[in-house]
């Protein structure tokens, strides 16, 4: 070989690194050994502060390849992997990386095989150096700093793993371009006034500033983020690892989070969904159920549930409100003033009363305390959708082929949403199990009316019962 | 309302965002703050600046502009009926709240958001003012997600794709049985309709691309949705074929899976238990198998087990192992691509590493334990040059065997 004459046989030689991150200077002394064919247990590769001293008997005068050497050849993939490796904080990272270029000589190819143990290597550190990068990009934290002059300055305090913060500079230029910041690391600092980059020498973290008042929002914002519903710790740590959280505004919290979370859920499900099992098989069942119903506020009133009543084959199923004062009394729907003008109005249309089943859309009365008087009270939508379970559970039973919905709670009951009686009725609107929604006015509202407008109504409400009472010829 | 700080409405304002799966910010074009007068860049890769201890990443600033709504739909804590406090921001607010968390290296951008009040337009105009300020007022370059609402003016939405890097319409229930029994107020038709609006623009926007190089950009990080997985009936099979046709027809970037979760104040219509968070899982991993391994929604669907679910105690790349075992042994020296990334073990960084080391030598077992995260897995389904696993695939304990310990399943699901 012809580089063999410039090279004193039976000695090493020692490179010392300028700085942890150059990656070029290696660059420039791996080809002139290789050249020189230098093998890499002849060689140390010493950082500036690093433990010089074992190689004192090394020479650190390189030798000077042959004009006509061949060039070195390396592929773009292990260029790739160098940059970052070069970065990293293995004291052994520059040996191994010589070691592979003299190796690639040999085998062009090497790179390609992911089962020799110098490839998985250079791989891991790149892999580590890439997820520090990243860690940078999500983990610094800016605080604000007002300078005399009013201006406003963003400083930073990280602490990486590995020599990044040069090559990561320029993340953080085209980012925040026009805005003054700072990031202070114990391995170097980054100064940027929105037109040039300085850097600076390590730092500490007592110059970095100690709080920000946006940190309050944000950190009420990390907890408001999180659904205590989903608590998945080691998916956290895995990503976020407790050697950041000293740094990062937020952290402090987590540990109340975690230890508040299962009793934050256990909260929202009992104030939220009850815990219902199966739905009830028989109306018996759901008699005696609605009875010990505490699912909302009506249920805690002096009162009694008022359940159903009429055959389980009725092809029609009316639906009211809720039990009134009268019916409360009684336990059975509709036998107040409401009940008996929808009698009379059921008759005129030819609609047995008997043949159907006549519930209420919620099945407690609620009502206000008036003297001795208890003055009727609508339920709220809250109410209705509670008491859903139940009219749906009698409807699963009865199977009627029309539901009438007498007004718009007991509308919302049948659809989940309220709707306009004046623009529903006189129309069938499908339900989800093939049968037919009729909806037409409740008679109590007949009765708070006079003259030409409770004339007008009642037409409009026989008129709707007629309708009905036709499909249901139709239907049977 | 008004006496809210700024505190106080993002509290009741993220929480109630909070339901949200997706927090994505990766894939749109790549912007920086060079040469403009704001900040903000966009390279690729989303980052997650933090992670909360539900193991979600927090990359964007995800809130509602309010949660007052109008619509009353059963499984959302925001619903009309739904006793919860409100609170209502600005877009301004929003601007401001979204550049200060910006400037201190918080979030990678904004993710917003709303209830309906008022009208759908009006609320829609609300959304696409908050992205207007940021963009034109502060030259802000980080990333956008707004949400649309299907039933806004066709001509809001797309004003809102000139300002966002990524739209996205909830179709939120696989089924239409289950929207109109759960959110009352939608109709399948109109979000339908407003997604292929959606993809139409944005296709159109790329092709102008093509032709003039300073055409605006639509939503260059594309279009997503998200289905709220067990508030319904709905089988695992129902939602993979869902999520395959709505890739199919609106060219979506992502379908996100949120595992319906008991909310305060719930509707009594959903008397539900909460679905384990592991369904979720199963349902994120066959999605992963449809889009990096090749799969057919139909063979996702022959994994699943006799009720349409898949099994929850094994991932679905393996049911289908187990299902097809015919299909293995596979021999990893000589194996297509195909046949490899069919392995249960075998990811899409392992088959690369597979194909590219067997050009240079004759793979043993050992080789491949060097090239695979657990070799214990992979063993049963493949074949080298030192290994043939002649009765395993057989057994009928295969399963038992492959399956993650009982007691760990108990409290992943938990």
């Amino acid at each position: 070989m012809t580089s063999l004459q410039h090279v004193k046989l039976g000695t090493y030689y020692v490179v010392n690194l300028p700085r942890p991150d150059d990656f070029a200077f290696w660059r420039e002394r791996a080809r002139s050994l290789v050249q020189c064919d230098v093998p890499p247990d002849r060689v140390a590769w010493v950082e500036s502060g690093g433990s010089g001293d074992l190689f004192a008997g090394g020479d650190t005068r390189l030798p000077v390849p042959p004009a006509d050497a061949r060039p070195i050849r390396a592929s773009k993939r292990f260029l790739s992997l160098a940059k970052n490796a070069a970065l990293h904080s293995d004291p052994e990272r520059f040996t191994l990386l010589y070691r592979l270029v003299w190796r690639l000589q040999r085998n062009p190819r090497m790179m390609e095989d992911r089962a020799d143990a110098d490839v998985r290597r250079i791989e891991e550190l790149d892999k580590n150096v890439r997820r520090d990068s990243h860690k940078m990009h999500a983990f610094v934290r800016f605080r604000q700093v007002k300078e005399e002059d009013g201006s406003e300055h963003y400083v930073a305090w990280f602490e990486p793993d590995h020599h990044i913060v040069r090559a990561n500079a320029g993340f953080f230029k085209r980012r925040f371009a026009n805005m003054r910041w700072s990031i202070l690391t114990p391995r170097g600092t980054l100064h940027w006034d929105g037109a040039t980059m300085r850097e600076g020498p390590p730092a500490q973290k007592s110059d970095a500033p100690q709080g920000d008042p946006a940190e309050d929002l944000w950190r009420t914002y990390y907890a408001s983020i999180f659904n205590p519903a989903r608590l998945k710790v080691g998916a956290m740590l895995s990503e976020m690892p407790k050697k950041y959280w000293k740094n990062l505004p937020e952290a402090s919290l987590i540990p109340e989070l975690i230890a508040g979370a299962q009793s934050r859920e256990a909260t929202m499900v009992d104030a939220g969904s009850r815990e219902l099992e199966d739905r009830p098989e028989t109306l018996e069942a759901i008699d005696r159920a609605i009875h010990a119903c505490r699912q909302c506020p009506i249920g805690e009133l002096d009162n009694q549930a008022v359940m159903g009543e009429g055959p389980q084959a009725a092809a029609l199923m009316i639906v009211g409100e809720q039990p009134g004062d009268q019916e409360d009394k009684a336990g059975r729907p509709f036998v107040g003033p409401a009940g008996q003008l929808l009698d009379r109005h059921l008759e005129k249309a030819g609609i047995e009363r008997r043949g159907a089943y006549v519930t209420n859309t919620v099945k407690h009365f609620k009502f206000a305390q008036r003297g001795k008087r208890r003055l009727h009270q609508s339920p709220t939508a809250k109410e209705i959708d509670t008491c859903r379970w139940w009219i749906e559970s009698e409807r699963a039973l009865v199977k009627p082929k029309i539901v009438l919905a007498l007004g718009a709670s007991a509308a919302r009951g049948m659809l989940g949403k309220t709707v306009s009686i004046s623009k529903v009725r006189g129309e069938p609107i499908a339900l989800e199990d093939g049968s037919e929604l009729w909806v037409t006015a409740h008679p109590s509202y007949l009765l708070r009316l006079d003259g030409e407008a409770a004339e007008k109504q009642a037409k409009l409400f026989d008129a709707d019962l007629a309708a009905v009472k036709e499909r249901l010829g139709e239907l049977s | 309302m008004s006496d809210q700080t700024i505190l106080q409405k993002l509290e009741i304002l993220a929480d109630a965002a909070k339901y949200d799966a997706s927090c994505a910010s990766s894939g749109t074009a790549k912007k920086n703050s060079l040469g403009g007068k704001g900040i903000g860049s966009t390279e690729g890769m989303g980052i997650c600046h933090a992670y909360a201890p539900d193991g979600r990443c927090i990359s964007l600033l995800k809130v509602l502009l309010t949660n007052h709504c109008i619509f009353d739909c059963h499984y959302c804590i925001n619903r009309k009926s739904s006793n919860v406090r409100r609170a209502r921001f600005t877009p301004q607010e929003i601007a401001d709240l979204t550049l200060s968390f910006y400037k201190r290296n918080y979030i990678e951008g904004l993710f917003l958001s709303s209830g309906i009040i008022k009208s759908s337009n009006h609320t829609m105009e609300l959304l696409v003012e908050a992205a207007r300020i940021l963009r034109e007022e502060h030259d802000f370059r980080g990333y956008i997600h707004l949400k649309t609402i299907p039933e806004a003016d066709p001509e809001l939405i797309h004003q809102a794709g000139l300002y966002a890097d990524r739209l996205s319409i909830n179709v939120e229930l696989p089924t239409d049985a289950g929207l109109t029994r759960l959110a009352p107020d939608k109709d399948a038709r109109q979000i339908e309709g407003a997604m292929g609006g959606t993809k139409m623009a944005i296709t159109q926007a790329k092709d102008e691309k093509k032709r003039f190089r300073h055409a605006p950009r639509f939503a260059p990080a594309g279009q997503s949705t998200q289905m709220i997985v067990g508030a319904d009936a709905a089988t695992d099979a129902d939602i993979v074929g869902k999520a395959s046709r709505l890739y199919d027809n609106f060219r979506l970037r992502r379908v996100y899976y949120s595992a319906f979760s008991p909310i305060p104040d719930a509707s009594a219509v959903l008397p539900l238990k909460r679905p384990p968070l592991i369904r979720e899982h199963r349902l994120y991993q066959s999605d992963w198998l449809m889009r990096f391994y090749g799969y057919q929604p139909g063979e996702i669907m022959q994994a699943t087990e006799k009720d349409g679910n898949l099994p929850l105690d094994i991932d679905p790349k393996l049911a289908w192992a187990l299902k097809f075992r015919d299909s293995f042994p596979v021999d990893v020296n000589r194996a297509s691509k195909e046949q490899l990334l069919r392995v249960p073990g075998l990811g899409t960084t392992a088959v690369r590493r597979i194909l590219t080391a067997r050009r240079h030598r004759t793979l043993r077992l050992d080789d491949v334990a060097k090239l695979t995260v657990s070799l214990a897995k992979v063993r049963p389904f493949i074949v080298t040059c030192d290994w043939r696993p002649t009765l395993l695939t057989d057994r009928a304990d295969l399963r038992r065997l492959l399956a993650p310990r009982q007691e760990q399943l108990e409290l992943f699901a938990a």
